[in-house]
């Protein structure tokens, strides 16, 4: 087969043949914390579980699962051997944007797929520091409303842009934001181009 | 390495019949415009006709009810719009009449355009099918009333192959004075279609279902049923598709149709033999499936079947790696999140939507393919399974 015109880029290719830490049933892999993220309604789900070196509160290990497509199980491959080593608190903080440099490549509407992984590994993290009373250090991802009429958030633009809104249209399309009084429309649009800017940066050319 | 892969894909397009090759290549040759008097232009009418007067035999029409037109989709389109379109022509069609039925289950084409129909203000309603992708007589009668122009209703389904019962249809359609139009794509050629025995008014057929070209469909008209055109401004196809004859595409159709005259029977009982190892290897060597569509209304070659645990995208890709092509229902697969409303429609969970996978059959698989394909299926479906969430497993 050849190995260029495969659907995505080879390390995704190479990531989703050999897939790099999925737990195995029998290992009994004892976690410090584990997250779950996606819904198989969607057609996706991910569950992280991570062991953390307490001293130097360091990932020390991970395993993962997933009911998800080609590029969820390469994403979350690359993104398990990223961490290993890496503090709780830049493991936390890694973009979506991170884990697509790492795979070299990936389309633009497959973008909605690989954020899975970084979602359960917060989810994980947050579990690691509620089962170790480290409450203050739990970062609830606050919200803040943009549409007052339909109640959308920015989270939920940030989401649709992951999901492929490039035009305000296309924003409100898959939001319903602004369909009411319109009065959020700039900044809606400001937002927009901002998380654009952000998760896709590559495409300013 | 370079081994060519098994196709299964044979409902999203086949591989050109090496005849339908063959004809092609001489057609390159004839480059006249079939308007044209003179003599290389009567040359290539000679072929356009010869080809209208096959497909036309093929389902039993008339050569001047066949017009050739760019796609399937187009055929569907070119029904549809007459359905909202305000010219004098397009309201004696459909008898002053303003409203449409189809069904959840039809391709994109007939459910974007009667999207499109409702922006216009023409009411579409859409008719239920049942766990095999059957509709329900019943269910049609009931969606009637004297305002519905059109009556269109898939001949049998891409997605799970199911074949409905048209004749029924269109004889319900037509005792309530609406026309009745059937998206044939997935049948002709592959199964029997008789358009007086149907009794249907319009039907779409499209060349590369059948190992002809792409680019090239034909519309059955019934004779005395008024026509309006989607493509304007010529003179061509007797004044009801404007654009010069795509001959190439034409003359393919035509070969491509000449040949399922020969091969098409015997193809069905072959297909259905492979189908039915293909079917019996899968139940036996992999639990937890089910089969989607119709156990015996159905294309000859087409099987549908959902894998608990594993979806249906990474299943496509791994079987890809090992040289095995088939289709999935996973909203992965389409670029949009939601899965296959054809599944959908016929109750099945999302979660058995997104975990499932089409393989259809054509003339050049084998019996031995069936057998790598379900050992290599066995393979992979175990594999993803195996680092699945949900399968075998509770992670709460």
């Amino acid at each position: 087969m050849n190995m260029s015109n495969w659907l995505y880029s080879d390390t995704v290719k190479e990531h989703f043949m050999n897939p790099r830490n999925i737990l195995k049933d029998e290992e009994n892999f004892l976690e410090d914390g584990k997250g779950i993220a996606g819904n198989i309604k969607c057609g996706d789900q991910m569950m992280m579980l991570i062991q953390v070196d307490k001293e130097k509160n360091t990932i020390k290990d991970c395993r993962w699962l997933t009911y998800g497509c080609a590029s969820a199980i390469a994403s979350t491959s690359v993104l398990s051997e990223m961490i290993k080593g890496m503090t709780l608190d830049e493991a936390y903080h890694l973009t979506p944007k991170d884990v697509v440099k790492g795979l070299g490549s990936l389309p633009e509407h497959k973008i909605h797929c690989s954020v899975l992984g970084d979602k359960a590994l917060r989810a994980a993290i947050n579990d690691y520091y509620r089962r170790n009373g480290m409450n203050e250090k739990i970062e609830i991802e606050e919200a803040r409303i943009v549409c007052q009429c339909m109640n959308v958030t920015d989270h939920e633009i940030e989401n649709a842009v992951l999901e492929g809104a490039r035009s305000y249209i296309e924003l409100q399309e898959m939001t319903k934001l602004g369909t009411v009084c319109g009065q959020c429309k700039d900044e809606a649009t400001r937002l927009l181009g901002e998380y654009i800017q952000k998760n896709f940066p590559q495409k300013e050319t | 390495m370079n081994k060519k892969p098994i196709y299964l894909d044979h409902n999203a397009t086949t591989p050109l019949h090496p005849e339908v090759k063959k004809a092609l290549t001489e057609m390159m040759e004839i480059y006249g415009n079939p308007s044209s008097l003179h003599s290389d232009g009567r040359e290539a009418r000679r072929r356009v006709e010869d080809a209208r007067e096959k497909t036309a035999t093929f389902i039993n029409a008339r050569p001047d009810e066949i017009i050739f037109v760019g796609s399937g989709s187009e055929a569907n389109n070119t029904v549809l719009s007459m359905m909202s379109c305000p010219s004098n022509q397009c309201q004696m069609t459909r008898k002053m009449r303003n409203a449409v039925v189809t069904t959840k289950i039809e391709h994109p084409c007939i459910l974007e355009s009667s999207k499109c129909l409702k922006e216009r203000g023409t009411p579409v309603t859409y008719i239920d099918v049942d766990e095999f992708g059957k509709i329900d007589p019943d269910n049609l009668r009931k969606k009637l009333n004297p305002n519905i122009g059109l009556v269109s209703i898939i001949m049998a389904n891409n997605e799970i192959g199911t074949v409905q019962d048209i004749k029924t249809f269109a004889e319900i359609a037509h005792q309530n004075g609406s026309l009745f139009h059937t998206d044939a794509v997935q049948a002709v050629g592959k199964i029997t279609v008789d358009v007086k025995a149907l009794n249907v008014d319009f039907l779409t057929i499209s060349a590369h279902k059948m190992y002809g070209p792409k680019g090239i469909g034909a519309l059955y008209v019934k004779h005395g049923i008024p026509f309006c055109p989607l493509i304007r401004g010529g003179h061509q196809e007797m004044g009801r598709r404007a654009g010069t004859e795509n001959t190439l595409g034409i003359v393919g159709l035509g070969k491509a149709i000449e040949m399922r005259k020969i091969e098409m029977e015997s193809e069905e009982k072959r297909l259905l033999e492979l189908k039915k190892i293909l079917r019996a290897g899968i139940e036996k060597s992999i639990p937890d499936i089910k089969f989607n569509g119709h156990p015996t209304d159905c294309l000859p070659g087409t099987l549908n079947v959902s894998f608990d645990g594993a979806e249906g995208e990474s299943i496509l890709l791994y079987l890809d790696l090992e040289g095995i092509e088939i289709s999935t229902g996973s909203a992965c697969a389409s670029g949009s999140l939601d899965p296959s409303h054809v599944l959908l429609a016929t109750g099945l969970s999302a979660e058995r939507a997104h975990g499932s996978v089409r393989i259809s059959l054509g003339r050049e698989n084998t019996v031995d393919e069936m057998q790598y394909v379900v050992k290599t299926l066995e393979e992979v479906i175990r594999r993803i399974r195996s680092m699945s969430t949900i399968y075998g497993r509770n992670i709460q």
